[in-house]
This record gives structure tokens, C-alpha cells and sequence, in this order.
């Protein structure tokens, strides 16, 4: 609890950094309302969640469908669909109900054991993910996959076949690597991806072959990155006009500046924080009475973590330039009432636990 | 609910290892930003503090246009120009009053530079003043230092050093706007338009801009935070564009130019063999270098509300009425659909009768008796009206369209003009209601519905040139790369023959050639020193669409008949022909032959 409120206070803070006083305002009620969903949802216990697990999914996955039907393209992406009142990205649900939904299956399962079960899993797991694809948003397709896989590892997948995986993956990279060149030459058209999708990843292995494109943030933001020494520059003091350039990513880049004016340290202070999340979170998970509960915790917490991870990765310029926000910093509301409801879900989580250690058997 | 230790054990070592994972991962982040943070740290922050990495686009030179002589129509001029960057100043009017300390700078320039800050979204500089005299961008550089978002700067401007002339053919070059980039996201090419800041916008720039435009290059450079460059660290050279190479004869066109003097109208002069268009004119034309940097509002004005029309391209989207010089494929459509013979003669009393109307004849008193070759030759009008009744609007239409009127020619401009060439069906598609019968006269003549293009009319008196082979008319000759001395020329594009019979083409060929000896054109062309062969055509006005209102003083003029010729010469293998349209100029051999001769007597001269 005090771990993630003191976590959210300091954001706050760093993201006003920034000098667009209206959008840190916004900001900042934003972080309020995440926190106000926090502490609403830490008191709802996690059997209620649970009977959550179904409508949830099906809305989200209802709403994925009308909005590739009945969504508003930008950029050519349709993720958007404007509800009359409000303009939401089903996909950012996605990221609560799916693992809420794999948790309560697996559970209701008891545990995933027969080949049935894994079929049925994976059917539920796979389906609204390709319809993320479909819009196309390869970066939250793979954040999703990411988290399925990781629920499904917390649930019992075999060591096997995660070993494969991860070989195939590790072949993957290092075929990229050496033939780099290859690959990224102008008429390569991979399969399944996207032009501008392929320009990311090779831009990556060749900062220059797009510069004043994909490669521009990148390199900016290294420098950024790296001029901020071991105590940074101070607060207000980065030469953010360097990233006065690129107006829409401020949003993704915001540990560029971060970075640059908090040094080191603050880098350090903010890396060791994820981890203080992400190990609490697992912590509590470990001790969770259910299944479910266990499931869900887990996921969460290595969701934050790998949001976290992902973004940094992309700011110091090992990973391709992907749309994924820092959280907890980043500008954005969806995203901060996702991770609200999130770690809300984990607060609730961790109540049970400690009334489970005080006596008390939740069976029904 | 399931309350399970086994589960709990197994989800525990996950977790655990999980968590492991974490810590490794988050230490793997940490060293690379104490890589970046604390090793790099001096590369990094001397980038960022001291100076700045930038990269600098470099313009790719645009491709120069040529005439088919090689004199050149379209260059690129090097100049300095005062830009600001909109984003980076302080203060606009603070801004503008410290650079007029320095030097002048007007209001006409205030007001184009904030024309262009509303069209143009970029992160660039815009220009405010240029091109800047040596002794300004001596006084500029050492002022600006201290105004931000200020720069001089070195830019190769496009030039048509020949004015006026030509500049419908040629067209202009303009800023890119928002439309622009749209247009090319629907193509797909926008990618390639990044760092660019102009684009072809008309006429041949635009029609070959994927030629002329050429490769942009980058320059990655540090710049000290006052702007100066210290060392450039990477370098992709710009592509120039190719050199292009048009088939019109400047030369011709300054000729046919003069010769319009203040008239309105357009000529064009196609060599019939190949399809190549010697020349190509619009009168009155407009000044192209005043587009390409964003237009001054007065010019635009001006040019937009002249009652004149300068900027309408009228060869290729002003439609006309043919008159008289309709007669001769009138004859071939006779000829070829077996309704009229050539020997058959009809009475001429200067008048025709359809029910209770009488069509007349531009003579008062008729030419008499008449057959075919006369027709031509003293252009009969009761002749074709018989002959428009006798044959009928459709098979009319059956037998003229192969000549391309009423269609596109397909030259390589946009925005040609179909004409009308008028059918039953058409009319009641586009009117709604039957064809009269006594629409059907005035066909003959050239008059009625008929309204075709000043190319059309080139292009098929091209046709008759090459006794019915049919050649698309192009303005392209050839291209170059811009270090190589080797022109690739195009090919003529064949688009088929007519299914007539030589002896018909040498029928009514001779019939224009007497056109000119002793028929309606003989007081121009009486005494030339070259066979040639040509009809006379004299139209009534048809309002080409104009939006303005008309000064009361030019109202006679405004009606007065269109002057139009066609022909073409040597008769035998033809060199060139032409079509002229002299708007409100009075009879045909008045306004529009005596041009016609000119262009005849010049180039003649000069394929000898």
C-alpha cells in the first residue's frame, strides 16, 4: 500500500517536468482518480472480481469487434470507437479482462490438466488478440501475448515447451542480427508485417537508415538519455528542445527527459521502485488464497514490470520504437486507470491474504 | 474455490523464478544506462550542452527543362534567402522590426510569408525575403546571431528565364501545401516528398515531376547552440532530378506569341509523323516565377478576375466551335460512309430549307453549283447542311469520332478537356430529350453542339496529314541524368489507322490544297513557296465559361465571330500542322491564317 502511493506521488512530480501546464493538470487528476480507483477496488474482495471475470471479457471483446466495424481510423489504425459520450480503445481494457478472464478459466478448471482445457485456454486467449492485430496494433498485441504467456507460465506451462519458445525467439534475434542488412533492403517485404513496422526494426539495428524519421527519436533520445551524467541536469534544466521535435511521442519519451534531468540516480531511484512494485506484487500473489488470485496477482505485477522494461528499452535504444507508454509516468489517461484498476485488483488481493493468514477460510 | 497447496508450491517456484528473471532484467536496464549515464556520459552531454546534433536536409537540384533545340526553358538559380522558422521565434512584429533595421522589408512580403505560415506546416524555415543582395546577406549574417529562429540561408530557386512565353506549356513549380501531401498519401509517395519544399504544381513540371524531382540528401552535423557549424559527421548525397528535354520550339512559340499580340486564342503545331508538339500556346499567358515562392495576392487577383482569362490553358481546356474547318472531315465522314460521291453536284443558292426554316449560307448569293472538291474549296455551307440531313447525327458521329473529336488526345498534360461531339444518345443523357431534326444542319457546319479543343482539332488535322495513321501528341522528347550527356528519347506512340481508303485522304487533301491556292484562304497563302494544304473556319461565338462580367465598353467585340485554321505542309510528307483559334478575330483568313503562314514560313525555313 505504501509502497504504491509513494511510488505514484513522486510521478507526479516528474511528470511536470514538462511545461505544458494543461496537460499536467490533466496529469495529475488522472493520477487521482487512478488513485481513488485503488482504494475503491482494494476493499472489494477478490471473490466479487472474480464473477467480474466473464462480463468483462465478453464486453471488452463485444467492443473490439464494433470498433473494427465501427471505429475511427487515424493513421491508418482503427483502435479507436467513439461510445457518444466518450472515445475509449478497447484494447486497453483488453489488458485487465484478458488476464482477469485466463484467471478465472484456469481456477474453474483446477488448473489447466487436459488437453481440453489447454485447447479451450488458448482459443480464449488467441481470439481477441488477433483482433488487436487486425487494426493494427502489433505493439499491444505483443504486450497481451506477453501477459497470456505469462499467466498461462504461472498456471503450470511445461518447462518444455517454454524452452522451445524461447530457443526459437533467441534464434530469431541473432538471425536479425547477422543479417541485418539483408533483410532490411528496400524491396524485403516481410510477411504479416507492416512497412513501417519492418522501418522500426530495422531502424534500430541502423539508426541512420531512416534519420529523419524513426531514427530521429531514437538518437535524440539517447543523447538525451546520456547527457544527463549521474545527477542530471536538474529539474527544468534538460535541453528539451531537443525533443521539442517530436510533439506527439512526449508522451512515450518521457523518460528521455526524466533521465536527462534526474541523472543516474534518479534512474536508479526509478528502476529500483519497478522492481519494488513488481516484487511486492509477486509477494503478495505468492500467498493469495486462490488460484485465481494467485494468477492475477502474478500477471499484473509482471505486466508493470514489462511495460516498464519495454519503454526504457526503447528510450536507451535497445528496442525498436514501439507505442508503449512508461507506467505511472507517461501522459495518458487510459493507461493510468488501467494500471489503477490493476494494482486496486492487487490491493485486494493482498487483503485477502492477510485475513486468509488471520484465520479466515474463504471457501464458499 | 480451490484452497490447494500443490498449486500454491507450483505457482510459488514460478514466481520465484519469475521474480529472478526481474531482478536480472532490471540490472541488464541499469547497466545499459550506466553505459549511457556514466560512461558516455562526456559524448552525450557535450552533444547535447555545447552543441547540437542536427541533420540537415540538402535540396536535390531539380531537373532543368529544355526545348528540343536545348535552349533552356526551366533552370535552377542559387541565392541566398532570409527564412524564419515560426516555431523558434520570439515574437513576430519584434522580430520583423529588428531585421528591417537591417534591411527592407515590405509589407507585400509580410503578407506572403503569412499567406504561406497558414498553407505550409512545417518544421522548416520560410522564406521571408529573397533572393537577398550580397551586400544584405552581409548586413543579415552578423545580425541575426542573436534572433532566434532567424537564418540565412543558400537555396537553389527555380527560374523560367523565358518570361511569359510558354508558361502554359511549362507551368510552374509551387510550395508543397497539405493538399499536395494528401494526394501523394494516396499514391504512396509521400515518403519521398520529406525535406522537400516544392512540387510541380502545372503543365509539364507537374506532368514529369516524378522525372524533375530527384533525391534528397542528408547532412548529420553539430552545430554550436548559436548555429554554427562545427563538423559534419555524416553524408548522404542529394540525387539531382533528370533534365528533361520538351518537344516545342521556343523560337516557334515567342513568334506565335507576337503575332497574337493582345488577341485571345491558342495555337498548336504538331509534327504530324511523330506526335511531337512544336508548339503549344495559350494567349495571353502569365509570368510562371511569380508562383513558385507563393503567389502575391494582387498578382493572383489580378490574374484571376482579368475578364481575359490568362490563366485558362485554352489549347488544352477552352472549347470551340470548329466553323468551317469541320467541312473537310465532314467530306471524309461522306466518303467513307458511302453517303455522298465525290462527283455528285448539288445547287447552291445561299440557302438551305428545313420545313419552315431557312439555314443561309455565309455568301448571299450561294456559290451556285457545287460538288465536293468545291465545297471545300470555296467552303459551301449549303452544301453540308444537305449533306448533315442526308447523313444524319449518328452516323455522322459513327464515322468522325475515330478523328479523336470529342475525346480526350491523351497529350502528357492534365486536365484535358473532352469536347462534345454530339449523337442522339448523348443528347438525351445529357439534355434529356430527343434529337430535332433541325438540330442536325448546323452539325454540318461545324456549328451546333460541336465543341472541340484546340489539340483535337491538331491532332486530327494531324490525321489527315498521315493519310489516317493516328499518333498521340506528346510534349515529352527526352530525358537525361544530370551527369550524363546522353538524351534517352521516347518512342512515338501508334494508336492506330483510319479504315479509309487512300484515295479519299488524297481527294480531300487536294481539295485543302486548292483551299489555299485559290479557294477562301488564297489571299494569305496565294503565293507560297510551299504546297500547302488547309481549310478556314469561321465560328460563332460559343461563351467559353467565364465567371467575370464583362466591361460594357468590350461587349461588341465579345461577340464578334471566332477566327479559326487548320493545315498542314509540305502536302506531300508532312512537316507540321497546325490548328489556330483567334477568339472574337472575324473571319478565318483574317485573324487566324495569317498566323498559320507565319508559323509555316518560319519552321520550313528552318527544317532546311
Amino acid at each position: 500500500m505504501i509502497l504504491g502511493v509513494s511510488i505514484i506521488s513522486c510521478f507526479a512530480v516528474y511528470s511536470s517536468s514538462h511545461d505544458e501546464l494543461i496537460r499536467f493538470y490533466q496529469h495529475v487528476r488522472n493520477i487521482l482518480i487512478a488513485g481513488l480507483l485503488i482504494v475503491f477496488l482494494s476493499h472489494v474482495p477478490s471473490v466479487i472480481i472474480e464473477k467480474f471475470a466473464i462480463p468483462a471479457y465478453v464486453t471488452t471483446v463485444f467492443l473490439l469487434i464494433a470498433t473494427e466495424f465501427f471505429g475511427e481510423t487515424v493513421n491508418g489504425a482503427t483502435r479507436w470507437i467513439n461510445l457518444g459520450f466518450i472515445n475509449m480503445q478497447p484494447s486497453e481494457i483488453l489488458k485487465i479482462s484478458l488476464p482477469l478472464l485466463l484467471a478465472w478459466f484456469v481456477q474453474k478448471s483446477e488448473g489447466l490438466n487436459t488437453k481440453r482445457d489447454w485447447a479451450f485456454v488458448l482459443l480464449l486467449f488467441l481470439f481477441p488478440l488477433i483482433i488487436v492485430l487486425r487494426q493494427p496494433d502489433l505493439g499491444t498485441a505483443i504486450l497481451l501475448f506477453i501477459s497470456g504467456t505469462i499467466l498461462l507460465f504461472f498456471a503450470g506451462l511445461p518447462w518444455r515447451i517454454i524452452g522451445i519458445g524461447l530457443g526459437l525467439f533467441v534464434v530469431f534475434l541473432f538471425t536479425l542480427f547477422v543479417f541485418g542488412d539483408k533483410f532490411c533492403a528496400e524491396n524485403m517485404a516481410w510477411p504479416g508485417l507492416r512497412e513501417y513496422q519492418k522501418l522500426r526494426i530495422c531502424t534500430l539495428l541502423d539508426p541512420m537508415r531512416d534519420p529523419l524519421g524513426a531514427g530521429f527519436h531514437t538518437l535524440q533520445s539517447i543523447t538525451a538519455v546520456g547527457s544527463g551524467g549521474i545527477f542530471g541536469k536538474g529539474w527544468l534544466q534538460g535541453t528539451q528542445t531537443q525533443l521539442a521535435f517530436i510533439p506527439e511521442r512526449s508522451t512515450d519519451f518521457v523518460f528521455s527527459g526524466y533521465a536527462e534531468e534526474f541523472g543516474f540516480f534518479g534512474s536508479l531511484l526509478l528502476i529500483l521502485l519497478y522492481a519494488g512494485i513488481t516484487l511486492r506484487g509477486l509477494w503478495i500473489s505468492i500467498g493469495a488464497p486462490t488460484d485465481f488470485a494467485r494468477l492475477l496477482g502474478g500477471t499484473l505485477s509482471m505486466m508493470t514490470f514489462t511495460y516498464a522494461c519495454v519503454n526504457i528499452g526503447m528510450v536507451t535504444g535497445i528496442l525498436p520504437v514501439v507505442g508503449v507508454p512508461l507506467p505511472w509516468v507517461s501522459y495518458g489517461g487510459t493507461a493510468l486507470i488501467t494500471l489503477g484498476i490493476g494494482v486496486g485488483l492487487l490491493m485486494s488481493i493482498g487483503k485477502d491474504r492477510s485475513e486468509t493468514t488471520q484465520g479466515f477460510s474463504l471457501q464458499k | 474455490m480451490i484452497f490447494s497447496r500443490e498449486n500454491q508450491k507450483v505457482f510459488r517456484v514460478r514466481a520465484s523464478s519469475l521474480a529472478l528473471v526481474v531482478s536480472i532484467v532490471l540490472a541488464f536496464l541499469l547497466l545499459r544506462l550506466a553505459w549511457l549515464q556514466i560512461v558516455e556520459h562526456e559524448k552525450h552531454s557535450s552533444k547535447a550542452e555545447d552543441n547540437r546534433v542536427i541533420l540537415l536536409p540538402q535540396q536535390a537540384p531539380r531537373g532543368m527543362i529544355f526545348d528540343r533545340n536545348l535552349t533552356v526553358m526551366a533552370r535552377n538559380d542559387a541565392g541566398f534567402y532570409l527564412e524564419l522558422q515560426p516555431s523558434k521565434i520570439e515574437g513576430f512584429q519584434k522580430t520583423i522590426q529588428k531585421l528591417r533595421e537591417v534591411i527592407e522589408i515590405t509589407k507585400n512580403d509580410v503578407r506572403k510569408f503569412k499567406r504561406l505560415q497558414k498553407e505550409i506546416r512545417s518544421y522548416d524555415g520560410l522564406p521571408l525575403r529573397g533572393p537577398l543582395s550580397d551586400i544584405e546577406v552581409a548586413k543579415l549574417v552578423t545580425r541575426i546571431q542573436n534572433l532566434p529562429g532567424v537564418e540565412v540561408r543558400p537555396r537553389l530557386i527555380r527560374s523560367y528565364p523565358l518570361g511569359v512565353s510558354s508558361s502554359h506549356v511549362l507551368g510552374h513549380i509551387g510550395r508543397i501545401s497539405e493538399d499536395d501531401l494528401l494526394r501523394q498519401k494516396k499514391q504512396n509517395n509521400a515518403k519521398q516528398y520529406r525535406g522537400f519544399t516544392h512540387i510541380g504544381k502545372l503543365g509539364v513540371e507537374e506532368s514529369y515531376e516524378n522525372l524533375l524531382r530527384g533525391k534528397i540528401g542528408y547532412q548529420h552535423v553539430e552545430v554550436t547552440a548559436g548555429g554554427k557549424m562545427i563538423r559534419e559527421l555524416n553524408n548522404s548525397l542529394p540525387v539531382p532530378g533528370k533534365n528533361i528535354a520538351i518537344t516545342i520550339d521556343s523560337k516557334l512559340q515567342r513568334l506565335v506569341e507576337e503575332s497574337f499580340g493582345k488577341r485571345k486564342g491558342g495555337l498548336v503545331a504538331i509534327e504530324p509523323s511523330t506526335g511531337e508538339i512544336l508548339a503549344f500556346v495559350s494567349m495571353p499567358n502569365f509570368d510562371p516565377n511569380a508562383f513558385i515562392d507563393g503567389i502575391d495576392q494582387k498578382i493572383w487577383e489580378e490574374l484571376n478576375t482579368s475578364p481575359d482569362n490568362p490563366l485558362l490553358n485554352r489549347p488544352l481546356k477552352g472549347v470551340y466551335p470548329p466553323g468551317s474547318t469541320y467541312k473537310p472531315f465532314m467530306a471524309l465522314a461522306a466518303l467513307s460512309s458511302g453517303a455522298k460521291n465525290p462527283t455528285e453536284i448539288i445547287n447552291d443558292p445561299g440557302y438551305f430549307v428545313l420545313g419552315n426554316h431557312k439555314f443561309r449560307d455565309s455568301s448571299q448569293g450561294g456559290h451556285g453549283q457545287v460538288d465536293m472538291k468545291k465545297s471545300i474549296v470555296v467552303s459551301s455551307d449549303t452544301y453540308y447542311y444537305k449533306l448533315a440531313i442526308g447523313m444524319g447525327v449518328d452516323l455522322i458521329h459513327e464515322h468522325i469520332s475515330p478523328f479523336g473529336f470529342g475525346k480526350q488526345t491523351g497529350v502528357d498534360l492534365s486536365g484535358e478537356a473532352r469536347g462534345i461531339l454530339p449523337s442522339s444518345s448523348w443528347k438525351l443523357k445529357r439534355h434529356g430529350t430527343q434529337w430535332l431534326q433541325g438540330e442536325t444542319p448546323s452539325i454540318g457546319i461545324g456549328q451546333g453542339y460541336n465543341v472541340f479543343t484546340i489539340l483535337q482539332m491538331a491532332k486530327a488535322t494531324s490525321i489527315i496529314a498521315n493519310r489516317g495513321e493516328i499518333i498521340k501528341p506528346r510534349l515529352f522528347k527526352g530525358s537525361r541524368e544530370f551527369n550524363s550527356s546522353e538524351f534517352t528519347y521516347g518512342e512515338p506512340i501508334i494508336q492506330g489507322k483510319l479504315d479509309i481508303q487512300q484515295e479519299w485522304f488524297d481527294f480531300v487533301i487536294d481539295a485543302m490544297e486548292e483551299v489555299n491556292k485559290s479557294g477562301t484562304a488564297s489571299r494569305v497563302f496565294g503565293n507560297a513557296r510551299y504546297p500547302v494544304a488547309g481549310k478556314t473556319g469561321t465560328a460563332q461565338v460559343f461563351t467559353i465559361k467565364q465567371d467575370e462580367e464583362y466591361d460594357s465598353e468590350k461587349v461588341p467585340d465579345r461577340l464578334k465571330d471566332h477566327s479559326l485554321y487548320i493545315g498542314f505542309a509540305p502536302v506531300d510528307e508532312p512537316k507540321i500542322a497546325v490548328a489556330v483559334v483567334v477568339e472574337n478575330g472575324g473571319f478565318g483568313v483574317t485573324a487566324a491564317t495569317p498566323i498559320a503562314k507565319l508559323v509555316f514560313d518560319f519552321y520550313l525555313a528552318r527544317k532546311r
